[in-house]
């Protein structure tokens, strides 16, 4: 990946539906080479995003800037930018091979050029054996491989996916999504991936831009994201969060602050400025969570609750406690059969702890955005 | 039980079949009335051979049914894809204006044309007949075409946007390989449509330009000569191969 390179800038973008405005002045810079995800829920405008750099919608208003030049205006069989589709859109009265042969054919490649071609992006995909079969006599998963081939055999400088993975199960999405991220280290092509899925988002990207509602919520690395969360929308979308609500007693230092949360009062980091009486959210997340044994001794000195329910995850073991505010929280922990305390029952008191600094202050948002 | 719904079967059959078979039969009869078998003989087809009006209907008749299920075909075609694909003002009404015309029974639509020539001051003959029979077949098409392009995920014409292909190649490698066996099939009922039509031909042509259903019509008025049988039993054979070259589309289309 190289940082130094703008590849794609879009600028002040402006596009709306029947007088129902969608995106208004949106910026974005993708570099070269690297692994950009839009992430958010459906009807955030991430797709009309993908659409307005394919070509397949016209902005009303702002450029957008591919290696320098204004695209805005070329249609989308102009641009050097190719798209796997959701639903894959392979062409069902082609074979594989000439699926993939398609878009070198429409740019009047050499014939004798088509041919190794193809097939290199076919072995790249595995999919070199099936060349002669029609998209009908493939696997789901298959299927997604020859439209990622079909792309990617056209050299472009952008590779868009739409959800190009959605319509997959689970475990072959899985799969598909290590897949993609060795492909694309390999081509070296920047990807612009589309997702409502967090955890897609989480594993393949370089970076993550975490949209809402036409607004961006948060640019960053999937790290960045996922540890330190822009706003409660973001903390709440990327993986699942507990939410305390708190407030500032007073201000320790540099970011440092005196919080008081559940009736008790903690000495707590964060990023934000905050003064005396300001009302704040303390976030944590479930795996950072301990939950230990307590006597009603050391009772006092923790943020203690009951348990509500244990469900046993397999690789976690995830409980629900009630805490004295009737808020509950999830923990989630790594299962150790060796633990005996471990063996927790419901309605049995306990403590919950963490590692100081893994949690997340931020200021109390008044509208709670669902995710 | 079994042998009931057998003879059921064929009584169902022989009221379909029996009078064909009856016709054909009998244009293989020596005796000219047809109520008692004569013998076996080809004369009546020598005859019709022989019957220059007759066999100028004839070749009138597939030159105004080659033509216009062709342009029909053609026209229909590429309504059915523009309605299927782009959005324009009018697109609703056109698209329930197509039903209305099938739907229209063919004397109103006989006489709004007769009034539409009459009117535009076109000789009725060649030109009126095959204008006429384009109209009738429109619809037929279009519906036909328009439901084979609804059975395919049509997000693919973006894609082969995407990879660089203009509309005109969209539709040359994508949509028209397709649609091809609807195509066909529309251009095969508007064929067999066309050749056999009566009703809107007995009001547009003129009588410089004589077809082969009205030159049957006419024969028939001065009673059922066997060169009747004989022209029917050909029609007969020319619709049969249309039905099954159009049903081996069908099945083929249905395994791939």
């Amino acid at each position: 990946m190289n940082d130094s390179v703008a590849l794609l800038q879009l600028r002040g973008l402006e596009k709306s539906y029947a007088g129902h405005s969608i995106l208004s002045g949106f910026d974005l810079t993708i570099f070269d080479g690297e692994f950009f995800t839009l992430l958010g829920p459906s009807g955030c405008g991430k797709t009309t995003i993908l659409n307005m750099i394919a070509g397949m919608e016209m902005p009303d208003a702002g450029s957008i800037v591919l290696l320098g030049n204004d695209i805005s205006q070329v249609p989308a069989e102009k641009r050097p930018i190719n798209t796997v589709f959701q639903s894959y859109a392979l062409f069902p009265h082609m074979t594989v091979f000439d699926n993939v042969a398609f878009g070198l054919r429409m740019q009047g490649v050499e014939k004798k050029q088509i041919k190794p071609r193809v097939l290199e992006a076919l072995e790249m995909v595995q999919l070199a054996h099936l060349a002669d079969r029609k998209p009908a006599q493939l696997s789901g998963g298959q299927q997604q491989r020859v439209a990622i081939a079909r792309a990617v055999v056209n050299q472009p400088k952008v590779l868009l996916l739409d959800e190009s993975l959605s319509a997959l199960d689970y475990k072959l999405r899985q799969q598909m999504q290590l897949e993609l991220k060795r492909l694309q280290r390999k081509l070296g092509i920047t990807f612009i991936y589309v997702t409502h899925d967090q955890e897609e988002a989480l594993s393949m990207s370089d970076r993550i831009l975490v949209m809402h509602q036409g607004k961006v919520q948060q640019l960053g690395t999937p790290r960045q994201i996922y540890e330190n969360p822009a706003n409660l929308f973001v903390a709440r979308f990327i993986g699942e969060i507990n939410q305390l609500d708190g407030e500032i007693v007073s201000v320790d230092g540099d970011h440092t602050y005196d919080v008081k949360v559940e009736g008790l009062q903690w000495t707590l980091k964060a990023q934000h400025n905050f003064t005396a009486g300001d009302k704040v959210h303390v976030l944590l997340r479930p795996e950072d969570l301990r939950v230990e044994y307590i006597d009603d001794f050391h009772a006092s000195q923790y943020l203690v609750g009951t348990v509500v329910e244990r469900n046993y995850k397999g690789k976690t073991l995830d409980s629900l406690i009630r805490l004295g505010s009737g808020i509950e929280v999830l923990a989630s922990e790594f299962f150790n059969e060796d633990d005996p305390s471990f063996d927790y029952r419901p309605n049995q008191k306990v403590a919950l702890k963490w590692v100081p600094g893994w949690e997340v202050v931020m200021p109390a948002e008044k509208s709670e955005a669902a995710a | 039980m079994r042998i009931f719904s057998k003879l059921y079967i064929a009584l169902i059959l022989s009221l379909i079949y029996l009078p064909m078979f009856v016709l054909v039969i009998n244009s293989f009869n020596q005796s000219k009335y047809g109520v008692k078998w004569g013998g076996f003989t080809t004369s009546w087809y020598t005859k019709l051979f022989n019957n220059d009006g007759l066999i100028q209907a004839a070749l009138n008749s597939l030159t105004v049914s080659v033509i216009a299920a062709t342009a029909a075909t053609v026209i229909g075609t590429l309504a059915a894809v523009a309605l299927h694909r782009y959005q324009f003002k009018g697109k609703a009404l056109l698209s329930s204006m197509v039903f209305v015309a099938m739907l229209t029974p063919e004397i109103v639509m006989a006489i709004a044309l007769l009034i539409v020539f009459i009117s535009l001051g076109i000789t009725l003959g060649f030109v009126s007949l095959v204008i006429a029979h384009i109209t009738f077949c429109l619809p037929f098409v279009i519906v036909a075409v328009y439901a084979r392009l609804k059975e395919f995920d049509m997000r693919m014409l973006n894609a082969a946007k995407d990879l660089g292909a203009s509309e005109l190649r969209i539709f040359i490698e994508i949509i028209l390989p397709l649609i091809l066996p609807a195509v066909i099939s529309g251009w095969l009922l508007s064929f067999t449509l066309s050749l056999d039509d009566v009703i809107v031909s007995a009001f547009v042509t003129g009588p410089g330009y004589e077809i082969l259903p009205l030159k049957v019509y006419s024969m028939v008025k001065v009673g059922v000569s066997p060169e009747v049988n004989a022209i029917s039993t050909l029609l007969l054979v020319v619709s049969l191969t249309i039905v099954i070259i159009s049903q081996l589309l069908i099945r083929k289309d249905k395994t791939q």
